[in-house]
């Protein structure tokens, strides 16, 4: 793993490093504008080096947006390097990274980030939760460890995949897993509930309640109910179990 | 003056891109307007024989970008209408030709003598499409009434979305009236309630399509057909009028309704 090259700039810090995907560049502090352009600025210079490289960016606490994040992508690619992830402390940064179709972790992240990003998000005794507020469109993928919380629809060919409990508010048409590692006890929730596979713990789940969708307008949750995955609609639902 | 850049794209192919770029074309140069077409399928090119123009090409969209011609070389003028260019694909090159930012230059070297710059986008997601949208103001997405080429759809806007070019507007192409009265197919209604975007046009299957693409005369040359009635509305609907959906869409909106309601009869 650390059998690599190290670079290592006076002014601003950029790190590279071999790693068994590729490259691993780190990103120190300063403004973004003259991070990126040292790092082109170092691409450029050992051009030979960086051809056709697939390269990991751990951007540590910048926050970036698609633009800047989409513009830095398209930058590497036109100097022939192809990004495949990016690793960040920020939430921001991640989903970024996730919109763009980026990786955000890469094969054994360090294990003092995995600490500190589950202290920085929201927690209700312990666990974490993801807030989306978006449509899931296809190829979208949302994974935590803890609960995924969507405010709007997931299409069909969109993922989540929760440590937790999952709650849509709005249509659910894509794959849901939830309680992903033995979480027996998770329930997934939606407004809408037509998911395309529906997986608790290792469950997989058979229909919704009511197929056609013109009918179908109550909320409903999903639960593990003697092996098998149980749909029932909200209103029936023994309230504060 | 300064061109609007609108790029053309689906994600599946075969939906109809190509057709769609060929007929707003022209429709918007009939209009009086200056429209400049590049077909960004570099490798696959046939938007110039879709457009009739494919005798004429001499330099093409990479001999531009790698600067062995002029930018106005490369750009054939349809003599059927004032002011109408193609700029080609190259057949013998691949995507990796041409990259994102080429693209941009590109088209800020048109937006100044130019109404509109559509771009061709090819199938899929990789270079080519980011190619076809880096420079784009609006992004319209073809799709079909097909579970396949909507879920594509879907995943489109979504790149889109994520690339800061959003929201993109909708055509829905080939919309078999038939099928859809007998409840095989997907209607409109279906595809604009799962993509929420603006839908922009929606074109019915029609065999003077592949008649007139065959003939390299895009169908809005012909005057009585539907779909070519349909392509004119996209290209007033972009032009910022308020146009409503053909015939065909109220047909469909009674036989919606009657199903409704005997739906909702029975529930």
């Amino acid at each position: 793993m650390q059998n690599g090259e190290m670079l290592q700039d006076k002014k601003i810090s950029i790190k590279i490093k071999g790693i068994r995907d590729g490259l691993l560049i780190s990103l120190g502090e300063g403004d973004w504008p003259i991070v990126q352009e040292e790092l082109l600025k170092q691409i450029e210079e050992r051009s030979a080096f960086f051809q056709g490289a697939r390269v990991a960016l751990d951007v540590e606490n910048h926050i970036l947006h698609a633009a800047e994040m989409g513009m830095l992508r398209d930058k590497l690619s036109d100097s022939g390097v192809i990004l495949w992830a990016v690793i960040s402390n920020s939430p921001t940064t991640e989903r970024t990274s996730q919109m763009l179709g980026l990786a955000t972790r890469i094969s054994k992240p360090k294990p003092e980030r995995v600490i500190r990003s589950q202290s920085a998000s929201t927690s209700l005794s312990g666990d974490n939760a993801m807030l989306v507020k978006r449509t899931l469109r296809s190829g979208f993928k949302i994974s935590s460890a803890g609960h995924v919380i969507v405010i709007g629809d997931v299409n069909p060919g969109a993922e989540i995949s929760a440590g937790g409990n999952v709650v849509v508010w709005g249509r659910l048409l894509g794959s849901v897993h939830a309680g992903v590692d033995g979480g027996k006890d998770a329930v997934v929730c939606a407004l809408e509930m037509m998911p395309k596979q529906l997986r608790i713990d290792d469950v997989i789940g058979g229909l919704p309640l009511k197929p056609d969708k013109k009918k179908h307008v109550l909320p409903e949750f999903a639960m593990i109910q003697g092996g098998e995955i149980l749909f029932q609609e909200w209103n029936q639902r023994e309230r504060g179990k | 003056m300064t061109a609007t850049i609108i790029t053309i794209t689906s994600g599946k192919g075969g939906v109809g891109k190509t057709t769609t770029t060929a007929n707003l074309a022209l429709a918007l140069a009939e209009l009086g307007d200056k429209v400049v077409c590049i077909d960004g399928d570099i490798g696959l090119r046939n938007l110039d024989v879709v457009m009739g123009l494919e005798n004429r090409i001499v330099y093409d969209l990479v001999d531009v970008i790698e600067g062995r011609c002029r930018l106005r070389q490369a750009m054939i003028r349809d003599k059927r209408m004032n002011e109408l260019y193609l700029i080609p694909a190259a057949q013998t090159r691949d995507k990796s030709s041409v990259t994102p930012s080429d693209m941009v230059r590109l088209c800020d070297q048109l937006r100044d003598e130019f109404d509109w710059v559509l771009i061709d986008s090819p199938a899929g997601i990789e270079r080519g499409f980011r190619n076809s949208i880096a420079p784009a103001d609006v992004v319209l997405v073809v799709t079909n009434p097909e579970i396949s080429a909507v879920r594509d759809a879907d995943r489109i806007i979504g790149l889109v979305e994520a690339e800061e070019k959003g929201p993109a507007k909708l055509v829905i192409n080939r919309l078999n009236l038939d099928l859809v009265k007998r409840g095989d197919m997907l209607t409109a209604d279906d595809v604009v309630e799962l993509l929420a975007i603006e839908l922009v046009g929606i074109v019915p299957e029609d065999a003077s399509v592949v008649v007139s693409t065959n003939r390299g005369q895009p169908v809005v040359m012909e005057a009585y057909t539907k779909a070519g009635q349909a392509f004119r509305n996209v290209a007033l609907r972009l032009k910022g009028q308020e146009v409503p959906f053909l015939d065909l869409e109220e047909k469909k909106g009674f036989f919606q309704n009657l199903s409704n309601m005997l739906r909702s009869g029975g529930n």
